[in-house]
């Protein structure tokens, strides 16, 4: 998959961004904030049209919203008019899918998410932990190529968020999707990344990309453990470096302005 | 007077009865009772039951009390209009005599006709008179009609009751008042009390006794409820072919550049407009019949819908969209499963406060011209002065607007029952 990516009315959003990612890859993409991220992610779901450039999936080009590119949402984005099953069973039905098909579906994809006792509640019952598991469930009933999260876990307490960065690597491995993950914590980024793009503002554009392992060695195993690795502090502390230094130039640039 | 009187009996029970129960119960209960700081907690705040049913019973009490009402024991009364005989005597003098008369007057209920008191001529020039007053009228004494010595032959009223007058005096007697006429005829007037009259404000148990009346014989040749009847049936018409227009037209606003475009200026304008002031222009156009009626409710109806259908689908979240179409749901999938069902409870929202719009403005133009409905029958009840009827009318009308929120509260939950979940 390619991007050569662009601007949006006078602001410069995006400008040569280029990212060829291969299938069952896990990217997650790291900035501060206004460095364009969810622009990125925004174009490459196909909501967003880019003025200048392409990209293209599987060898053909990206148009509009496709169900081959699922995406989460920061606030989950379910349909609280539906029960949980209904939820998860959204994309199947909107395909016409046989309904003995569908609750196959929706029954094996609950099991996984381990929210099997659930499937009957409406979804304003849940605990944002639970809300953001039907979403990722919601979102593999489809079967997408790819995957895009905005923020999934931006908005869960630090406990439930490192159960559910478990619960993103198990899918991943056992799905095999290819993951584009946007976040602003660095932790998640270096936990969740395969691959991580540091991005900077202004205009958005790629700072830095690294290849990292801690995402292989996080399957199955105790994040806690895997942030202890050695590397992962010198990593950590040399993005976070990274970062605060870009934060301190906006801030600059702003005053200077003022 | 009375006015002040009936306030400061109200705030008088207002504070006994909030003294008394506040003492009685702490007014806070479980969780909130182990609050330290409840003043500025809105969560804390719960309508005290006690002072809703004392603040009931006192309309009640002030209802009965201020009109005699038989329900009270009778030292709950407020002083009542005077009722039954009472005399006064009247001193005349002409050609340099004097003599005295009494006259004797009775006081009686508006609804009764009784006899004029019989009494005796009497000696002298000046003969005794008989009058009959009902309660809160008054009463000129022709004293001099069975005279020997009439006012124009110089008759003239020096004393009421051996005091003294000139015309324009008052003179205070048992049961009432006696003034001198600026032509020297004395008027006699009963004390009023501070009951109200029954032409003003009936007591409760003849508003009950009407009820009855009117649910037996029906009023103006409809039952009693035909007219609740036919208004509903009015204010339900009007309302769905308003909702029927309007929601469809909102979606199309929320939808699409063009019919925003276009009904924008047109709801906006129309708003505000209230809808009493179309009736004359309806009935102009549409006549006084059900037409014209359920017109106007339509229009009442039809820019509060189309503005909350409106509301609801600018409402959708953005994400809830883009996840409908990153799941591979085409256009009117989305807006089958998501801008309709997002849009409900804003719909329901409008439908209620349409409901409620639509069961005042049918009321109002009722009174306007109809020949059944609810409004109609206070607004004929008004013109015979059947005050009874029209607080019948009014206790009827409110209990139904009260009703009707009721019901769509209760459709509501089980309808949208993620109302503000989303």
């Amino acid at each position: 998959m390619r991007f050569d990516l662009p601007n949006g009315g006078s602001v410069q959003a995006l400008k040569d961004v280029s990212i060829n990612l291969k299938a069952g890859e896990l990217l997650s993409v790291l900035g501060p904030s206004g460095c364009g991220k969810t622009t990125l992610l925004n174009i490459v779901a196909g909501f967003l049209a880019p003025t200048e450039g392409v990209m293209t999936l599987n060898g053909h080009d990206i148009k509009g919203p496709d169900a081959e590119r699922g995406m989460v949402f920061q606030q989950g984005a379910l349909f609280e008019w539906m029960s949980v099953r209904d939820n998860v069973g959204f994309g199947p039905s909107m395909k016409g899918m046989p309904s003995k098909e569908k609750a196959e579906i929706v029954n094996h994809l609950l099991d996984v998410v381990g929210l099997q006792d659930f499937k009957e509640k409406a979804v304003y019952e849940l605990s944002g932990g639970m809300q953001q598991r039907v979403a990722l469930a919601r979102c593999l009933a489809n079967d997408p190529d790819v995957i895009l999260m905005d923020e999934p876990l931006g908005a869960l307490d630090a406990l439930t968020r490192e159960k559910m960065q478990s619960l993103v690597l198990k899918l991943w491995k056992e799905t095999g999707k290819t993951i584009i993950l946007i976040t602003h914590s660095v932790e998640e980024a270096l936990l969740l990344g395969e691959r991580l793009i540091v991005m900077a503002p202004r205009p958005g554009r790629i700072h830095k990309e690294y290849r990292l392992p801690f995402a292989e060695l996080g399957v199955d195993a105790d994040l806690r453990e895997v942030k202890k690795h050695p590397d992962f502090a010198i990593k950590r502390e040399e993005i976070l470096g990274m970062i605060w230094d870009m934060e301190e130039e906006i801030m600059g640039r702003t005053e200077e302005k003022a | 007077m009375t006015g002040f009187l009936v306030l400061a009996v109200y705030v008088a029970i207002f504070m006994v009865a909030a003294f008394i129960f506040t003492r009685i119960g702490t007014g806070k209960d479980g969780y909130t009772a182990l609050k330290t700081v409840t003043f500025g907690d809105e969560s804390a705040v719960r309508p005290n039951r006690a002072a809703g049913i004392v603040s009931i019973l006192t309309l009640f009490l002030l209802w009965g009390m201020f009109t005699g009402s038989k329900y009270l024991p009778e030292f709950l009364h407020a002083p009542a209009p005077f009722a039954g005989e009472t005399s006064f005597e009247y001193t005349v003098e002409a050609n340099g005599e004097s003599d005295t008369a009494t006259v004797a007057v009775l006081v009686h209920n508006r609804e009764e006709n009784p006899e004029k008191p019989a009494i005796e001529p009497g000696e002298g020039f000046a003969k005794n008179d008989s009058i009959k007053v009902a309660q809160y009228r008054s009463q000129l004494v022709s004293f001099d009609k069975n005279d020997e010595v009439k006012k124009k032959d110089g008759a003239k009223i020096v004393a009421i009751n051996g005091t003294p007058v000139q015309p324009g005096d008052k003179v205070e007697i048992k049961g009432g008042s006696v003034t001198i006429s600026d032509k020297g005829t004395p008027n006699f007037a009963p004390d009023n009390g501070l009951q109200m009259e029954p032409l003003y404000l009936p007591s409760p148990e003849a508003v009950i006794e009407r009820t009855g009346k009117v649910l037996d014989e029906g009023f103006r040749g409809t039952s009693l409820l035909g007219h609740l009847g036919w208004s509903l049936f009015r204010v339900i018409a009007g309302f769905i072919c308003g909702a029927v227009v309007g929601i469809p037209l909102g979606y199309a606003m929320g939808l699409s550049n063009w019919f925003r475009g276009w009904f924008d200026p047109i709801v906006e304008f129309m708003r505000p407009v209230p809808p009493l002031a179309l009736i004359p222009l309806v009935i102009i156009w549409a006549g006084i019949g059900e037409t014209g009626k359920i017109i106007l409710l339509f229009l009442a109806a039809l820019w509060i819908m189309a503005i909350a259908a409106r509301s609801g689908v600018s409402g959708v979240n953005i994400s809830k969209v883009h996840a409908a179409y990153s799941l591979g749901a085409s256009k009117w999938q989305i807006m089958r499963y998501v801008i309709i069902p997002n849009s409900l409870p804003e719909i329901f929202t409008g439908a209620r406060v349409a409901m409620g719009v639509c069961w005042g403005t049918v009321v109002a133009a009722e009174l306007v011209a109809a020949e059944k409905g609810a409004g109609m029958m206070i607004m004929v009840a008004s013109k015979f002065q059947n005050t009874d009827i029209v607080i019948l009318g009014i206790i009827l009308i409110g209990v139904i607007g009260f009703g009707i929120d009721m019901l769509m509260r209760g459709a509501e939950r089980i309808l949208v029952p993620w109302k503000g979940k989303g």
